[in-house]
């Protein structure tokens, strides 16, 4: 899955465009939001926002509800309760990790896929989309099987905080190498050739010309992959062995919640995960625009 | 381009392909072996388990109906996004994007506060009203679109924007109604960026396990998905069924990659 681009309108639809008539795609500038829907559109909008509402507005409306209905005290519970807050300190310090790891691996392999040719680059191109596309329980299942009890290279992970570690490095892989990866491709490598024939050495060739074109869409890998960590469920079941204190998890922690049915305190702290996970999205936004208005 | 030199070069394709290999392809190799270790009788045995073929007819029955729900969803709000101006446009496509970067068991939870028979906003109504939601097939596809919703969006959109209405325009002066519009001109000009979208989505529905186990109730045979059914048979100690299965969504998500494999060339290289 690759950054889609902005969805902001580019910026000849302003000035090329006589207004149409009929009223379609009428394209002002931001500050008057006028609707230009028709008829049908507007009953197709109408449905799909019913639709939208149902499955996702309302729903994730009711934890922030559920959540606020205990107040601050609720909160306050919650977080005061070692155990979970064992769990976000180990969620967090380990989602951290591994972006950190995927920031410098991921742009590596994104760096060979595009600049480097050699036989099975292909296939390595094909097995980077492998965590998105596995179901999640299998890819805990998968990596017991190299790195669990009966592992033949002699690494017993399995029920350990690596385990947890190691889960949250397979299902980030693809987010900054297919994040960094069009950016690289659509750079321009005769500005990298000007610079050395200036005698730029290769260091500073990569740190002036190629890092700063890069930040942008390593910042956005970096923020999908540490949200997909955090809320990780699925690859440390049968992984990490979910013990208390040690390996267990933010997301185990609301499940176990919702099964000894303290809906408030799984509400309470699902709220606080659904907050981070508004902070990358309108973080995201905000990056896609800049870099899209550079561009 | 500037060449590295070759022991650098090297070193970063080592690093790339050594981490690649011991992260993905080595696991999924043992799983490969560990399913085929006495040969078929595994696979074979797995399919003939009633528990395992309810299973995996439950999972396809829920992604396909969750993946044309999305389709036609998908489609609807990207002509929306791109080609209409309305009040609260922007706002409407950052949430789309939300449901990639909520926990499985958040959205488990936010729709069984909403749904649930007893204490839901709308459940105790709809129950009462003969309609099941929590516990039963329709939350299992609910929870599967939930997850599933922005990946045809986020393939439609960039396509819709780049092919503009130009085509649109001139099928509408010509007379075209909008119906004629949409099936003969701008249906065929996105048509890969949708396929593509309902692969994706395809793989991410059969393969939903954190919010569909919220949901569903678990109840082997009725409400248990492929995916619950490996948590199951693994920790039932009935661990060659569970690589079984596995192995069968394995062959599903790589077979899914192939298309999309297949499919980007024709779709991307512009």
């Amino acid at each position: 899955m690759t950054q889609a681009p902005s969805r902001l309108e580019t910026a000849d639809d302003l000035t090329t465009e006589p207004v149409p008539p009929t009223g379609r795609r009428l394209r002002r500038v931001r500050q008057t939001p006028r609707s230009t829907l028709t008829r049908g559109a507007g009953l197709s909008l109408g449905i799909a926002m019913i639709w939208f509402s149902l499955l996702v507005l309302l729903p994730l409306a009711a934890i922030v509800a559920k959540a606020a209905e205990g107040g601050w005290s609720n909160y306050l519970h919650v977080i005061q309760d070692d155990q979970t807050w064992a769990a976000v300190t180990l969620t967090v310090s380990q989602a951290a990790l591994v972006t950190v790891l995927n920031v410098v691996v991921g742009t590596v392999i994104a760096w060979v896929l595009v600049r480097d040719h050699f036989p099975g680059k292909a296939l390595l191109d094909v097995i980077i989309d492998v965590p998105f596309a596995l179901p999640t329980i299998v890819a805990g299942l998968v990596l017991l099987s190299l790195y669990g009890p009966k592992s033949p290279v002699g690494v017993h992970w399995a029920f350990t905080p690596n385990a947890v570690f190691l889960a949250f490095a397979f299902v980030t892989l693809p987010f900054v190498v297919r994040t960094v990866q069009p950016v690289l491709e659509e750079l321009d490598a005769d500005v990298e050739e000007a610079a050395a024939s200036l005698g730029a050495a290769r260091l500073t060739i990569l740190r002036r010309i190629l890092l700063p074109s890069l930040v942008p869409a390593i910042a956005a890998g970096a923020a999908l992959s540490f949200a997909r960590a955090i809320s990780e469920y699925g690859a440390l079941v049968l992984l990490s062995g979910n013990k208390p204190y040690e390996t267990e998890v933010v997301s185990v922690r609301v499940l176990s919640f919702i099964e000894n049915g303290s809906t408030a305190s799984a509400a309470a702290v699902a709220s606080l995960m659904l907050f981070v996970a508004l902070v990358v999205i309108v973080g995201l936004d905000l990056v896609q625009r800049g870099v899209a208005g550079r561009g | 381009m500037v060449e590295l030199p070759t022991p650098l070069k090297w070193m970063l394709r080592v690093i790339a392909v050594g981490y690649v290999g011991l992260l993905v392809a080595w696991p999924l190799g043992m799983l490969t072996k560990r399913t085929f270790a006495d040969g078929l009788t595994t696979l074979t045995d797995a399919l003939t388990d009633s528990d395992v073929v309810n299973a995996l007819q439950l999972t396809a029955r829920v992604a396909v109906v969750a993946v044309i729900i999305n389709l036609v969803f998908g489609v609807t709000i990207s002509l929306l996004l791109v080609r209409y101006e309305f009040p609260g446009k922007r706002a409407l496509s950052a949430l789309v994007d939300l449901p990639l970067a909520v926990s499985p068991v958040v959205v488990g939870l936010a729709l069984l506060l909403v749904y649930n028979g007893r204490t839901g906003w709308f459940g105790p109504t709809l129950e009462s009203g003969g309609f099941t939601v929590m516990f039963a097939t329709p939350a299992l596809v609910m929870a599967t679109c939930f997850v599933a919703l922005p990946l045809v969006i986020r393939e439609v959109v960039p396509t819709l924007e780049e092919i503009g209405d130009d085509q649109e325009q001139a099928a509408r002066s010509l007379g075209a109604n909008g119906p004629q519009t949409f099936w003969r001109i701008t249906l065929p000009s996105i048509k890969w960026a949708v396929v593509y979208g309902v692969v994706l989505s395809l793989a991410r529905s059969v393969g939903e396990f954190g919010a569909v186990k919220v949901v569903s109730g678990n109840l082997s045979g009725q409400t248990q998905t492929a995916t619950l059914a490996v948590e199951a048979k693994y920790q039932g100690f009935d661990q060659p069924t569970a690589y079984a299965i596995a192995f069968l969504l394995v062959l599903v998500s790589i077979a899914c990659l192939v298309v999309v494999a297949f499919l980007r060339p024709s779709s991307a290289k512009k």
